[in-house]
């Protein structure tokens, strides 16, 4: 592995005072140091983020929830009120990865995650995301597991992940802290369309750090669930999907939020659903026209058109499991 | 300290070993190469493959995307320490009775992983036990017995 240089940070301030333009914030360290190793990532120097932030899960008095982004993945899933107040959330995390990765990654980098495309990866293709004008070797190359949605001719790889997606899907809100003082990022708004500049992924400043994320309080009655399509049963990146967080009254659909995995080059909130479904009196025909209009703007390539349909038959399940009940969480 | 080399301590199998490490050195290496504790292996060395898990303060992690530098003052647990005098831990007793392994070279791997399993919540059933071994394969494909090996553990742990 390349060398490298390191500072341990003591508070979020020194972190952020130690940051510059050849620097990495390391934390759980699982996409980094892979990236390190192949060398697609060369940072001059590491700032471990492990002791200046919250490791903490807190009740708030609004009821919602506020995450630090030091929790590891693990925990986060795995805390009482997590799994019983955010289904989807649980779910999606104990859908990906494997249970060491979860044991050391965490909620801030989660969220900076990067793409499995194996054109990003390999380090020599032409790669708009690594290289910017190098070109998308994906675009007429094996592109099975990039994404149909989102994508441009500079770069269509796929948001890798789960937990994101149940994010989007809670609209969770970010905190952030930087030079220039603390902000607040709805989550819709943190994770960038690669449009021509693929290589900038995210709406984070220089040097700014991810200290939190809140969840909003759920409104009574409220159930949520996220499934996952893949080539295996565990321990793989989703091809398609669906994070759902619904609110029935009566017999109508008073509210809901929903996100798509596996098929954006970011976590897909797909609001065109959203709308059909708000109001509607839930029916498989419903789910069907829900799940079109969620993939209308889809422009899939060759490879990856299967896709397109994969995503909407788990959005129309999720829709479907929902009505009838809140499934549990998985109990690994 | 010559260049940018760093002094760590580092509990490993309740002994406190100093090292001094560059940065870029990850948790799996220097369990290898410095403190010669050869049990811990190097597979896909990308997180991917899972044999080079091991327990760091009691938690079950891949220690090849992990730096050494990063776990100054932690425990660590390799399937050295495991043995507590002279007796196995039912874990590789288990995985011995039920003939959990075919070449040995995801073994270590596995039985960290199923240790770190024990104090996890993890659901009674196979797949629950199936799922949360999945992050450590076998070109062997000794899963089934595996998973009997980690149900055997956890029956007789009560």
């Amino acid at each position: 592995m390349r060398a490298f240089s390191y500072h341990r940070a003591a508070t979020p301030a020194a972190a952020i005072a130690a940051a510059g333009s050849t620097t990495a914030y390391v934390a759980g360290g699982t996409t980094l140091i892979d990236l390190v190793k192949l060398d697609v990532l060369r940072p001059a120097r590491l700032i471990d983020v492990n002791g200046a932030g919250s490791a903490a899960i807190t009740a708030r008095a609004d009821g919602g929830l506020r995450v630090g982004a030091l929790v590891r993945n693990s925990d986060l899933a795995r805390h009482p009120l997590v799994r019983e107040k955010y289904p989807v959330l649980a779910e999606a995390i104990l859908s990906g990865a494997s249970p060491q990765l979860r044991n050391m990654a965490t909620t801030g980098g989660n969220l900076m995650q990067r793409t499995r495309c194996t054109y990003y990866r390999d380090g020599i293709s032409p790669c708009n995301k690594r290289e910017p004008g190098s070109g998308c070797a994906a675009w007429e190359g094996i592109h099975r597991s990039h994404a149909v949605l989102g994508g441009s001719e500079a770069c269509i790889a796929t948001h890798p992940s789960d937990m994101c997606v149940a994010l989007a899907a809670l609209a969770a809100t970010i905190s952030l802290q930087g030079r220039a003082g603390r902000r607040t990022l709805p989550f819709d708004a943190f994770h960038l369309l690669p449009g021509a500049t693929p290589e900038k992924e995210h709406a984070l400043l220089p040097g700014e750090l991810i200290t939190a994320v809140t969840l909003p309080a759920p409104a009574k009655g409220e159930r949520s669930w996220y499934l996952k399509l893949r080539d295996r049963e565990s321990y793989e990146f989703a091809l398609a999907s669906a994070a759902v967080v619904l609110r029935l009254q009566g017999r109508r659909i008073a509210s809901c939020r929903i996100a798509l995995g596996g098929v954006g080059t970011k976590p897909w909130r797909a609001h065109e659903a959203e709308a059909v479904l708000t109001g509607a009196v839930p029916a498989e025909a419903l789910f069907r026209h829900a799940a079109e209009a969620a993939l209308q703007s889809a422009r899939p390539r060759p490879g990856n058109a299967f896709k397109v349909e994969l995503a909407r038959r788990v959005l129309v399940r999720v829709l479907a499991l929902l009505v009838e009940g809140q499934p549990s969480v998985r109990q690994i | 300290m010559k260049g940018n080399k760093v002094a760590i301590k580092l509990k490993i199998n309740g002994a406190l070993r100093r090292c001094v490490v560059e940065p870029q050195a990850v948790l799996l290496d220097v369990v290898r190469e410095q403190l010669e504790l050869f049990g811990t292996k190097k597979g896909c060395d990308h997180g991917q493959c899972g044999a080079c898990t091991l327990l760091v303060n009691g938690r079950r992690i891949v220690s090849c995307l992990t730096l050494a530098v990063m776990h100054d003052g932690a425990e660590v647990t390799t399937i050295e320490g495991l043995e507590q005098n002279g007796q196995l831990h039912p874990v590789q007793t288990a995985f011995l009775e039920c003939d959990a392994f075919q070449c040995g070279g995801c073994t270590s791997g596995q039985i960290m992983s199923a240790v770190g399993l024990l104090g996890e919540p993890v659901g009674p059933d196979d797949n629950a036990v199936a799922q949360a071994m999945s992050g450590n394969l076998c070109r062997c494909g000794a899963y089934q017995n595996i998973v009997a090996a980690v149900q055997q553990a956890r029956a007789r742990r009560g």
